[in-house]
């Protein structure tokens, strides 16, 4: 049997600037979804941003899934869509990286290419203050019941076990 | 017929920028402006609130540089709880602050570096954009590209250990600290698996030095010209001795002659003699010495200032460093704008000593972690962030709840020669020119970059920050525009 593929959920994004936390958000709930179910090849973790630095962390992992607010009007709930690294330049004064730019770091730097997705959940507020609007609550919720599918059946993909396992 | 060539970074939610620069109808650039939009809603947004919560609630104001807010609003606080300017602190409570201080200078300071600034060093700033970025650093000099992402990580890890957790720390509280170092922590950081321990980051941040001053030697004209013009500089220095203190200390400001123009008083007293200027076209204040005057008393902040300001570096290897940089301009303040690189890198260095030897003091186990005294009902922290000095003011009534909160940011006081810089840039690059050219947009940038300006903080999500220069006429029609 081929060993099991580690995935990193990995949420990024400010919690003190409302529906900005969304990453943030998803990332305690997943954890507490993995700890539910024992997935010892699966992690989390969170930041305010992304940076340089996280190259070198995603490049331990088979996979990795980002997950972050956005604002994209063609998005009404949430996308999945994987990541292709890209060479997009440094942005001016610009104190954090993409996901593109962060797994083409993680290649050319240490050889690693992970299986890299974005998690984009749409949000609406981002002024100063704690917590999410309904609306995006709503869209979180939507976005982890795909996320936790997503999950399971690479947890047990290798088992040939059915994914209603871990619902 | 006036044109106008504008520079518009386009965020999502704050902390946006445009260079507007007017050409005359001779070619030549008569004036340039830099706008920032700063978000002030802040100090209103903590008014009510009881004032402990301030340490947690001001990093919602910068996911860049939470640390710097972190620390400087617990100073502030520590005078409200009687627990003095943050020499009153317990031995543990103030080197614990130091050590999360000078982890989030080192990583500020390698993420400007490596991934800011050295594709402009490496490459040029007429060289290809497809390269000029830590893709390019990465393709042709893999192994400085690798160092910067390890030192950015390594100074991650110290904020982790000391500010409790990456997201919204809460190492500091009013007083003191709430946790120490553990023998297994500090373990970690001091005597980690290569290269993530505190040797490792000396040597690398030696050889980072060395890397500026090869590119120096070989570009003196552009490093030492560019952007360059006389100013004041201010930072707090150690009170005892005039020593670098990015921590802790008194105000100082001296002239581009090196004349003490604001000689060591107290960062209590600091609207005493620091007052904010308004002007129509931005929405970011102009801080001024009061004595001076509007137009003369103007200052720079940030790491050149600092080694302009402070006597000596108290850590042996960045001593070294800063006597040759002082030798460079014969003892006198060092006006040169791109010297803010040389400057940074030798803070770099002094933070991984300070590091190291701060992991190798007991005090950081100690259990003493909080005092407090009689309570007072005003408070200022000053604390010298990465991008420059930054003041948090806070008043508090009878029901411990906060009434007043001033904030000035390095950025701020950083505008009014940032608005310089672009203007000698403007004329250097643009007169005569009729289109925008990538060289152009860059050497703008790079003016703007060598303050490290903090114009994105807080927010980030997916799609934002395209940098867009356009050129138009007096009708504001558009006649060249580049996007990047």
């Amino acid at each position: 049997m081929e060993p099991k593929k580690r995935v990193l959920v990995y949420g990024y994004g400010n919690p003190g600037r409302q529906d900005d936390g969304i990453g943030n958000e998803m990332v305690n709930m997943i954890q507490r979804w993995i700890e539910t179910h024992h997935l010892t090849c699966m992690q989390t973790d969170s930041n305010y941003q992304l940076n340089i630095e996280d190259a070198e962390k995603i490049s331990t992992w088979d996979i990795v899934v980002f997950v972050d607010a956005t604002q994209e009007t063609r998005i009404n709930e949430y996308k999945f869509k994987p990541v292709e690294p890209s060479e997009a330049q440094v942005e001016f004064t610009m104190h954090a990286v993409s996901p593109e730019y962060v797994l083409h770091l993680a290649q050319k730097l240490f050889n690693k290419s992970p299986e890299t997705y974005v998690l984009a959940i749409k949000g609406y507020e981002f002024e100063l203050k704690e917590g999410l609007t309904d609306n995006a609550k709503l869209n979180l919720e939507q976005a982890f019941q795909f996320l936790t599918r997503q999950l399971a059946g690479w947890a047990l993909i290798k088992k040939n076990l059915p994914i209603s396992m871990l619902s | 017929m006036p044109k106008k060539i504008t520079i518009e970074p386009v965020t999502r939610v704050e902390g946006h920028g445009k260079v507007t620069i007017q050409i005359d109808d001779a070619g030549q650039v008569r004036e340039s402006r830099l706008h920032i939009v700063e978000f002030r809603g802040f100090e209103r947004f903590v008014q009510g609130r009881p004032y402990w919560e301030a340490p947690v609630l001001v990093q919602r104001l910068c996911g860049i540089c939470p640390v710097s807010h972190h620390l400087a609003a617990a100073k502030a606080l520590d005078v409200i709880v009687g627990a003095g300017t943050g020499l009153g602190l317990t031995a543990v409570g103030e080197k614990m602050r130091r050590l999360m201080h000078y982890g989030q200078f080192f990583q500020s300071h390698v993420l400007h570096f490596f991934h800011l600034s050295s594709p402009d060093f490496l490459f040029g700033i007429d060289a290809d954009p497809a390269i000029r970025n830590i893709i390019g650093v990465a393709m042709h000099h893999k192994d400085l590209a690798v160092q910067g992402v390890m030192m950015r990580k390594y100074g991650q890890e110290v904020i982790k250990y000391t500010a409790g957790k990456k997201i919204h720390g809460t190492g500091a509280i009013p007083g003191g600290i709430n946790k120490n170092l553990s023998i297994e922590e500090r373990d970690i950081l001091l005597h980690g698996a290569d290269p993530l321990n505190a040797d490792k980051m000396v040597e690398w941040s030696v050889a980072a030095l060395e890397f500026f001053k090869a590119f120096h030697k070989n570009n003196k004209t552009l490093v030492d010209t560019f952007a360059e013009f006389p100013s004041n500089h201010l930072s707090i220095v150690r009170a005892a001795d005039g020593a670098l203190d990015l921590y802790n200390g008194v105000l100082r400001a001296v002239d581009s002659e090196g004349n003490r123009i604001l000689d060591d008083v107290d960062c209590q007293d600091y609207n005493k003699y620091i007052e904010e200027e308004v002007r129509s076209w931005s929405y970011m204040k102009f801080p001024y010495l009061k004595h001076l005057g509007k137009e003369k008393g103007w200052y720079r902040v940030g790491p050149l200032s600092r080694l302009n300001t402070c006597d000596f570096i108290p850590t042996p290897l960045a001593q070294k460093e800063f006597e040759e940089f002082k030798a460079y301009t014969n003892g006198k303040p060092n006006n040169m704008t791109l010297h803010y690189h040389w400057a940074r890198l030798i803070e770099t260095l002094h933070a991984a000593e300070e590091i190291r030897n701060l992991l190798k003091d007991p005090d950081l186990q100690n259990e003493d972690l909080v005092i407090k005294g009689e309570k007072t009902h005003k408070g200022v922290g000053v604390i010298e962030a990465p991008r420059g000095t930054l003041f948090h003011h806070y008043e508090i009534n009878d029901n411990d709840q906060i009434t007043l909160a001033n904030l000035i940011v390095s950025t701020t006081n950083n505008n009014e020669p940032m608005n310089v810089a672009v203007n000698h840039t403007a004329k250097s690059f643009m007169n005569g020119q009729k289109e925008i050219t990538e060289g152009m947009m860059n050497a703008v940038e790079v003016a703007i970059r060598a303050y490290d300006p903090c114009l994105s903080c807080a927010t980030h999500a997916l799609g934002k920050m395209p940098l867009q220069m356009t050129l138009v006429n007096s009708k504001n029609e558009i006649l060249d525009q580049k996007t990047k």
